[in-house]
């Protein structure tokens, strides 16, 4: 976890305390779809919202952006309360949430211009924005002849129409060719070294783990990990080694001498997976003391891919059917609520 | 500041819109074909004019004469023949007379002739007929098709005020049907009072006349606004296009016809009071006067007039803001309490 008089020291643009939300169907009954989620955004940071399908993830932004009235809990941007002060600080926030959605029959520039009108942004921002999303030539084309990836610039153009000083992306890559993908890292870096705060939620984890300071991972409503990306990756690494001997028949031992000296060990086939020591100096000596060598010693990196799957509990099951709604919450136990669809 | 900018991109937008432009192109192109047809189907009547109608007044009785005295011949050769057999014939064919001269009035053989200080106003309700539908649909497009799109949740994160931005997008919808209202029933009037000159007659055009015709034409307008703030209230309830149109087609097939035939069986007296159209007529004419021939109310001369029942405007009115509270009321109430998903 961050320190929390080093986060108390930043300025944070995106707090979220306590959120929660229930919908109520007649046919569904109750679900909770945000349990009393937490989020932290700290100025000029890439932060990564990171959830499964039917998590919270939309819902949280969705609310954050006065779009769904919350049950409960507080939330501020740039320090103002939120949905009160919502309509101040909105010029500040752009934001894109879920699958860009326009009106089919206007032209990208047509698109722009109207959101600018409304805003009040100069009308000059509108090129400017096309060039740096890559429409400029497909300005006055109507939307309904965009691919996804070209309506995904565009939700992102008009995101960035108001110059925010906080920019919300939800799964900005989708439908993105890879070198669009590529384009929209060093766009978001770019930003972000610019000034402004990005919060992007991707499932591309991969990417996500190439450009975000800083995550926040949500499972069945609630926080499961938060925190810069190294530190929430050092946590769920175990803080364990992985180690190989000169000959593969020692193996055997190795386990019993390290098991002996506290260590807890996991043996693979040519190699032991080792956790709970102290420093890894204390695997070396036990097991040279016994003339057993290590040829390899080398601490277990985990990728955010794995963290996550772990922390969500999302990893696929050979022969079994994962539901959308099937993953854990912060403290492991398995709440399956009524729910489904509908982040 | 803030709201005038609003308020204009939102103008800019309905003008935008494709449907609302072909809809309103169609609309006004309606309209032109009336005045059109109303121009070439009328005539000045001229000494001309009543002269011909004379001479085929006069020819007609010439023929009907003729025809007469032909039938009466042959009545007699029957008669003369014994022949008794056929109805064709009266008992006595003397009785067999041409009809008076004065049966065959000129009038009848005049052209129709436009008469403005009769005629207009009545005209006025063909226009604003067709503006209150495009009005409908018109209103319940531009806010449904915003929802259904994604453009109004767009919107909101920019304007993240609510009813601010409903209001907003009314306003720039009435001030449009305004304008537009307001610049069609000018070139009306100017389309009619040239029919009248040129087809017919605008004699006796006093300025009580035209404050009637005023009073009618702002009438139309309002129902025009109302039209509009309705399809745009029943379209954000429902958050799509469909459901105003859907609902109005629900309302006229359920709600009119099949009312109308459920109360025709119960034998309900004035059936049509309970229909909507006849107060949309009410609201246009200031009064509608309902007859029922199934009771006999005696007059002083032992005559039987049939029962009636006077539908006002001022009926009409209560109707439509009722209507239009109800509706707006909901689309308000919905746009404050709803998430926007």
């Amino acid at each position: 976890m961050p320190d929390v008089t080093r986060e108390a020291e930043m300025a944070a643009v995106l707090e979220i305390e306590g959120l929660r939300k229930t919908y109520r169907s007649r046919r569904r009954g109750t679900r909770q779809a945000l349990d009393g989620f937490d989020m932290r955004v700290e100025a000029g940071q890439v932060h990564g919202f990171l959830g499964p399908n039917g998590s919270g993830k939309t819902t949280t932004l969705r609310t954050l952006l006065g779009l769904i009235r919350p049950n409960g809990g507080r939330m501020a941007i740039l320090g103002q309360e939120v949905p009160a002060a919502l309509p101040t600080v909105a010029g500040q926030v752009g934001a894109i949430v879920e699958s860009p959605q326009f009106f089919p029959h206007f032209s990208a520039q047509d698109t722009l211009s109207l959101l600018a009108g409304a805003g009040g942004v100069s009308q000059t921002r509108v090129m400017e924005v096309l060039e740096l999303v890559g429409l400029r030539e497909r300005a006055k084309d109507r939307v309904k002849t965009y691919s996804l990836g070209m309506k995904q610039r565009l939700a992102v153009a008009s995101a960035l129409l108001k110059n925010p000083k906080l920019l919300i992306l939800d799964e900005p890559a989708n439908g993105l060719d890879p070198g669009g993908i590529r384009e929209m890292r060093s766009l978001m870096r770019d930003l972000a070294a610019s000034g402004m705060t990005v919060v992007v939620s991707s499932h591309i984890l991969g990417e996500v783990q190439l450009i975000c300071d800083s995550v926040t991972i949500i499972s069945l409503g609630r926080r499961v990990a938060a925190g810069p990306v190294a530190e929430v990756l050092a946590e769920h690494s175990g803080g364990g080694l992985r180690v190989r001997l000169e000959a593969v028949t020692d193996l055997p031992a190795a386990v019993e001498l390290l098991t002996r000296a506290g260590a807890r060990v996991s043996p693979h086939d040519d190699h032991l997976l080792v956790y709970e020591v102290d420093k890894p100096a204390t695997v070396t000596r036990t097991l040279a003391a016994a003339n057993l060598y290590v040829s390899e010693l080398a601490p277990i990196t985990v990728d955010l891919e794995s963290v996550f799957l772990e922390l969500t509990a999302t990893a696929p099951v050979p022969g079994q059917h994962r539901q959308v709604d099937q993953s854990v919450v912060v403290d492991g136990t398995d709440s399956r609520t009524n729910g489904g669809w509908g982040v | 500041m803030g709201g005038v900018n609003l308020y204009t991109t939102e103008l800019r937008r309905l003008a935008k819109r494709r449907f609302v432009r072909y809809l309103t192109l169609a609309g006004l192109l309606v309209l032109v074909a009336v005045a059109v047809g109303m121009f070439f189907t009328n005539q000045k009547i001229g000494p001309a004019q009543i002269a011909e109608a004379e001479r085929v007044a006069d020819r007609d009785y010439r023929q009907n004469v003729a025809m007469t005295e032909q039938y009466r011949k042959e009545c007699e050769q029957a008669k003369a023949a014994g022949d008794t057999s056929t109805d064709r014939f009266p008992t006595e064919c003397a009785d067999i007379q041409p009809p008076p001269r004065e049966a065959f009035q000129a009038d009848w053989h005049l052209p129709a002739s436009f008469d403005f200080r009769e005629e207009f106003g009545r005209t006025l309700t063909t226009l604003t007929a067709v503006l209150a539908l495009v009005a409908f649909v018109g209103g319940a497009s531009f806010v449904g098709a915003e929802w259904s799109t994604g453009g109004m949740m767009n919107l909101l994160l920019w304007r993240p005020q609510r009813i601010r931005v409903l209001l907003t997008k009314l306003g720039a919808l009435l001030s449009a049907l305004f304008g537009v209202t307001v610049l069609t029933g000018v070139f009306w009037t100017a389309a009619f009072w040239a029919t009248g000159s040129f087809r017919g007659s605008t004699a006796k055009m006093t300025a009580g006349v035209w404050q009637s015709f005023g009073l009618t034409g702002l009438r139309g307008l309002v129902l025009i606004l109302v039209a509009g703030a309705l399809g745009f209230g029943l379209a954000s309830l429902g958050r799509h296009t469909a459901l105003a149109l859907g609902g109005v087609l629900g309302v006229m097939v359920v709600g009119q016809f099949g009312l109308g035939i459920v109360l025709a069986m119960a034998q309900v007296r004035f059936i049509e009071s309970w229909l909507l159209p006849t107060y949309l007529l009410a609201w246009m004419d200031k009064k509608v006067t309902l007859q029922n021939w199934d009771a006999c109310q005696a007059s002083f001369t032992g005559e039987c007039q049939p029962l009636t029942r006077d539908i006002t405007w001022q009926n009409s009115s209560v109707l439509l803001a009722v209507g239009l509270v109800v509706v707006l009321g909901g689309a308000i109430w919905s746009m404050r309490r709803r998430d926007i998903t």
